[in-house]
């Protein structure tokens, strides 16, 4: 089986976000950048099939050459080669693009992504590939098992779970609990260091979103509170001063 | 600018000296002590119990050995990563870090570095795996700073040697599969022995009662008239340059260890001065607070720099046991005093098992006695600078 994963460089979730001045940044100073957690469900999941049932694990980013220290963690956890395409993931339209141009060529069984990336929240790229290269995408997957060419996933649904069996090739995003991610041990990380890392120059530039700016939530306030015989002003106040009624 | 704490204490921006594999190495095994130790150890700690099933997982992460050539089983690493992975493992923990030290520089690196290589095949991966434990066998009941006087003793039986004699204060004993044990031959010469587990006189009785590396299994070595195989015999190695060699390893890994503790009690020392407050403000806001805390970051930073510079100098095969000798003497002073200080900071809470601080206290009591006393590392220096030998 020959399964690919993409994965995205995302901030460290503990990291405080700030802004470039004029706001249409996001202010990458300082920022440590971690494997999308999400995409390392799917990188440990994939690597598990490979383990039980043989075949390979390409692992791919959108990325400027910054990102490599997280693809060679990647490889480290246990992928057999990686592919960087050169750019800056500008969008998820341009990043699906990259994406399906580079799995035209190369008939990937599977195709695995985090549902997805923890720092835009898009949860775009899995459909935009699976749509460029016609074949079906199930999301968010939580469960993933494949036998000969049919895809078993179980995804989640309102209230409840559905299981979808599918033939192979499909794109499939997931989350927890598809796996528990995997840290690398040392001689996986010796091991990396030798593993093919290929560096694909990006095909087009077209986007189809800009960002207008930026803007941090509002603080949270303090909670106020009502004596319960006062219930009514609770009233006023949702209507005249949080305006929410 | 402001210091902008990360994960890992680096008020010197020292991880510019590091390589992104360093980095990788430094983060996944923070994660294991997150996953596998931090969240058991202070149990561990107060029901004194050594978590034998941490073995093999040190073996799975690669915890153990990690300089060895990989084809026998260690990860082919440098010894910065071999440093930063100490010093991870100690953050969570001494005593946890002492398994990993042990099976690496005191019973892997001999089996490597003096062995044959059928020794090598037979023993190191199985070592590496964490399928077995091992332990090392130099000091005794009555020869501790000074190992030369060693009683333990092997006769040549023709087919075999005798082994006769004790060890003490002896880190994974009572688990160990194998033991690399030092005994002087017929000449007065210091030999190493591989002994196992199951050879008839060979015991290992457990010390109790420790209230340091509560962790760890610590205990004794015991040899009645043991038959030990000629094979088992270290052949590449006489005299106590043997051991001392293990040891220069084992002290580097303390050497970064230490200031892995030092880090986990300065950090949860900010953290409550932080939360605490008297006198309507955090102690934080005090200035003898801030003299302790700005201390703390003060030590843990030189310290930091100066095992850098030794990771260097030992990846060059330039680092001198002297220079060892300074180092983890500094590091683990330093540690011991960030401790206590900590604990200041700490006050009543402190003693408590709801922080870290009175465990990583107590360890460190270990760690400033073994693999050469703390005194003993001073008189090195001493030795070194003057030219003149005043331990003996």
């Amino acid at each position: 089986m020959k399964i690919l994963v993409c994965i995205s460089n995302v901030p460290d979730t503990t990291t405080k976000i700030t802004f470039t001045p004029d706001n249409k940044q996001f202010n990458t100073a300082g920022v440590q950048f971690v494997i999308n957690p999400y995409d390392e469900y799917a990188l440990t999941r994939a690597i598990e099939l490979k383990e039980a049932q043989g075949g390979t694990v390409t692992v791919l980013n959108v990325g400027e050459a910054d990102t490599e220290a997280n693809i060679r963690k990647a490889l480290a956890i246990g992928a057999d080669d990686a592919v960087r395409i050169n750019a800056k993931p500008t969008d998820a339209f341009f990043v699906a693009t990259q994406i399906a141009n580079y799995a035209k060529a190369e008939n990937f069984d599977l195709i695995l992504m985090g549902k997805e990336s923890v720092d835009y929240n898009g949860f775009q790229v899995h459909g935009m590939v699976a749509e460029m290269l016609g074949i079906p995408s199930i999301t968010p997957g939580v469960k993933l098992d494949v036998n000969g060419n049919t895809a078993t996933v179980q995804r989640e649904i309102e209230g409840g779970h559905e299981i979808i069996d599918a033939q192979l090739p499909i794109v499939v995003s997931a989350q927890q609990p598809m796996t528990e991610p995997r840290i690398p041990n040392m001689r996986g990380i010796m091991t990396a260091r030798t593993k093919p890392l290929k560096v694909v120059e990006p095909t087009g530039s077209e986007t189809k979103t800009e960002i207008e700016t930026f803007a941090l939530p509002p603080q949270k306030t303090g909670v106020k509170m009502i004596a319960p015989e006062n219930a009514g002003e609770l009233i006023t106040l949702l209507r005249n001063e949080a305006k929410v009624i | 600018m402001a210091y902008n704490p990360t994960e890992f204490l680096d008020y010197y921006n020292i991880d510019d000296l590091l390589t992104d594999e360093h980095k990788l190495i430094r983060k996944s095994i923070r994660d294991f002590v997150k996953k596998e130790i931090s969240p058991n150890i202070e149990k561990w700690a107060q029901d004194a119990h050594f978590p034998s099933e941490i073995v093999k997982k040190f073996g799975d992460v690669g915890a153990f050995g990690p300089t060895i050539p990989e084809q026998y089983g260690g990860g082919g690493l440098d010894y910065i990563s071999y440093g930063l992975i100490m010093q991870e493992i100690e953050r969570g923990d001494s005593g946890m870090r002492s398994t990993a030290s042990v099976q690496g520089s005191l019973v892997m690196y001999p089996i490597y570095a003096y062995g044959s290589e059928e020794q090598r095949n037979k023993y190191l991966p199985k070592l590496a795996s964490g399928e077995w434990l091992g332990c090392f066998g130099l000091t005794e009941p009555d020869h501790g700073s000074n190992p030369g006087g060693m009683l333990t003793n092997i006769k040549d039986m023709g087919d075999h040697y005798l082994l006769n004699g004790a060890k003490m204060w002896i880190s994974n004993s009572p688990e160990c599969q194998i033991a690399v044990v030092w005994a002087k031959n017929e000449q007065g010469r210091i030999k190493g022995l591989i002994v196992e587990r199951g050879m008839e006189g060979f015991t290992t009785p457990e010390i109790h009662n420790k209230w340091s590396l509560r962790a760890s299994c610590t205990g004794e070595l015991v040899f009645n008239n043991v038959k030990v195989p000629k094979e088992n015999l270290l052949p590449n190695i006489d005299g106590l340059k043997g051991p001392l060699g293990c040891l220069d390893s084992a002290r580097f890994g303390i050497a970064w260890g230490a200031i892995g503790a030092a880090i986990d009690c300065y950090e949860s020392a900010l953290k409550y001065s932080l939360e605490r407050i008297q006198f309507d403000k955090p102690i934080a806001a005090f200035q003898l607070t801030q003299k302790k805390l700005a201390e703390m970051v003060t030590e843990i930073t030189k310290a930091q720099i100066m095992v850098w510079r030794l990771g260097m100098l030992k990846n060059e095969g330039k680092a001198t046991t002297q220079q060892i000798s300074m180092a983890k003497r500094n590091s683990v002073d330093m540690a011991l005093h960030i401790a206590r200080e900590a604990r200041q900071i700490h006050g009543g809470m402190g003693i408590t098992g709801e922080y870290p601080i009175m465990r990583h206290m107590m360890n460190l009591e270990s760690v400033i006695t073994y693999e050469g006393t703390h005194d003993i590392h001073l008189l090195i220096t001493g030795a070194d600078v003057t030219g003149i030998q005043a331990f003996k």
